[in-house]
């Protein structure tokens, strides 16, 4: 038996969530240089003018650690990796409106969009 | 590595010992006599096609597994070559056991092996070429080697009422680790989790320090949940907005009504105003789910005819088509 059960908080990793430059490393482990190149690509958008002062939303997080497996496993540069995630996102946004569009037309009873 | 929310499970600690053959060539897509170059355009390919950030199949994870083992092995000479020793007659999945003089003709060097990092292979790989070496499978205490613990990945099953609410989910983790003797052993734990109000679709919560143990002083990885919404009964939901579709009388739509309606966070009073259209819209706002903003409840009135079922409901509508001269169908006419 290896069972243990405790309740616990996490934290949403949404727009109010606010992430230091370091925490997005820690995190995500992957060197300060390689995150601030993803900000010169345009990947990632930080608010604040310097460096020490750049905060990243939650939702950043999930694009760091898809941008490195990209990386990684695919060997794709930073150019690409951009362009993948863009697409990706773009991709993930029409299933979503497929699934509805599916949804409705599957069950009449599903309410109208 | 994996995360389920499938209860039932007995806990257990349960010995990973399943040893087939794997037939790397076809994992790959190759023969037998590939080039190297052949093999590595061959892993370009599948890696990009079943990458699991990429790929939506199901099984994305484990052809990216299989195939990081397949391609650890063919791309270097050494491996390869003793692969091949093993013969071309053995099938997937056959019940396999090594040669007894196995390994006494080859030395492996170096690790080789790169690329999904967190994948452990298989017991087929690991008989042939050895443990990997790192984090996970260092058996014995290394008192020089510190790393961080991998991040663990699951979907989390919520109601759209947890959303307006609040919850608390038991969520069943299975993960691999090593016992005393070095074994890989899958163990079990349950984690309770605060689904917080205002939570949508997609949104992922993170667990500090809630993945797998770390390494000597390097700190445990986190546990990462992904929300994912069950179908509901009534709502349609996209983003923070919810939708519901409102079966209404001629009379209510025609007259006006105040209409007595479910939503999510309890029973409203909703005011139909008079000349309502079917497919009509109204917006409740701030009705969807919590936040700031809040969503909004989209209400669409869809009008249902009574049937024509007795002498007193023809008369009725009889009554309709001579005195109310309507025709829907000017439009088509002109």
């Amino acid at each position: 038996m290896n069972i243990t059960v405790k309740t616990l908080t996490g934290t949403v990793l949404d727009d109010r969530v606010h992430l230091s430059l370091e925490e997005i490393c820690e995190a995500c482990s992957v060197r300060t240089d390689w995150v601030v190149d993803l900000v010169n690509e345009g990947i990632l958008e930080p608010s604040g003018d310097r460096r020490t002062e750049w905060k990243f939303s939650g939702s950043v997080l999930s694009r760091v650690q898809v941008a490195r497996r990209l990386q990684s496993d695919l060997g794709i540069n930073l150019a690409g990796i951009a362009l993948a995630i863009d697409l990706l996102e773009e991709i993930e946004k029409m299933r979503c409106r497929l699934r509805g569009a599916h949804r409705e037309s599957l069950n009449p009873e599903w309410p109208h969009r | 590595m994996s995360g389920s929310q499938e209860a039932g499970q007995p806990p257990s600690l349960r010995l990973v010992n399943s040893m087939e053959y794997k037939d790397y060539y076809s994992v790959m897509g190759v023969k037998r006599d590939a080039s190297q170059d052949e093999i590595k355009r061959a892993y370009r390919r599948l890696a990009r096609k079943f990458h699991p950030d990429v790929s939506k199949e199901s099984d994305a994870e484990a052809r990216f597994k299989e195939l990081g083992e397949a391609y650890a092995v063919l791309k270097d000479a050494e491996k390869r070559a003793a692969y091949n020793e093993l013969g071309a007659n053995w099938q997937t999945g056959q019940e396999f056991k090594p040669p007894p003089d196995w390994g006494t003709g080859f030395e492996f060097t170096g690790s080789g092996i790169d690329g999904g990092d967190s994948a452990a292979f298989s017991d087929f790989f690991e008989t042939l070429f050895g443990q990997r070496t790192g984090a996970q499978r260092s058996a014995g205490p290394r008192p020089e080697f510190h790393a961080r613990g991998d991040d663990h990945h699951a979907k989390v099953l919520v109601d759209l009422e947890d959303a307006y609410n609040g919850a608390t989910r038991t969520i069943n983790l299975r993960t691999p680790a090593l016992d005393e003797s070095g074994h890989v052993v899958t163990r079990d734990r349950a984690l309770n989790v605060k689904i917080p109000k205002g939570i949508t679709q997609g949104q992922r919560i993170r667990l500090s320090r809630q993945g797998s143990p770390g390494v000597g002083s390097g700190h445990a990885g986190d546990l990462y949940l992904e929300i994912e919404f069950r179908p509901h009964r009534l709502y349609a939901i996209d983003g923070r907005d919810v939708y519901l579709k409102l079966p209404v009388t001629p009379w209510e739509a025609a007259l006006g009504a105040t209409i007595k309606i479910p939503t999510p966070s309890g029973f409203v009073d909703l005011k139909m105003p008079e000349g309502t259209s079917s497919g009509k819209r109204l917006r409740l706002k701030g009705r969807g789910i919590p936040g700031s903003p809040p969503g909004d409840l989209y209400v669409t009135a869809e009008i249902t005819l009574p049937p024509a079922n007795s002498d007193l409901a023809k008369e009725f509508y009889r009554k309709m088509r001579q005195e109310l001269h309507y025709n829907p169908r000017g439009h088509l006419e002109a």
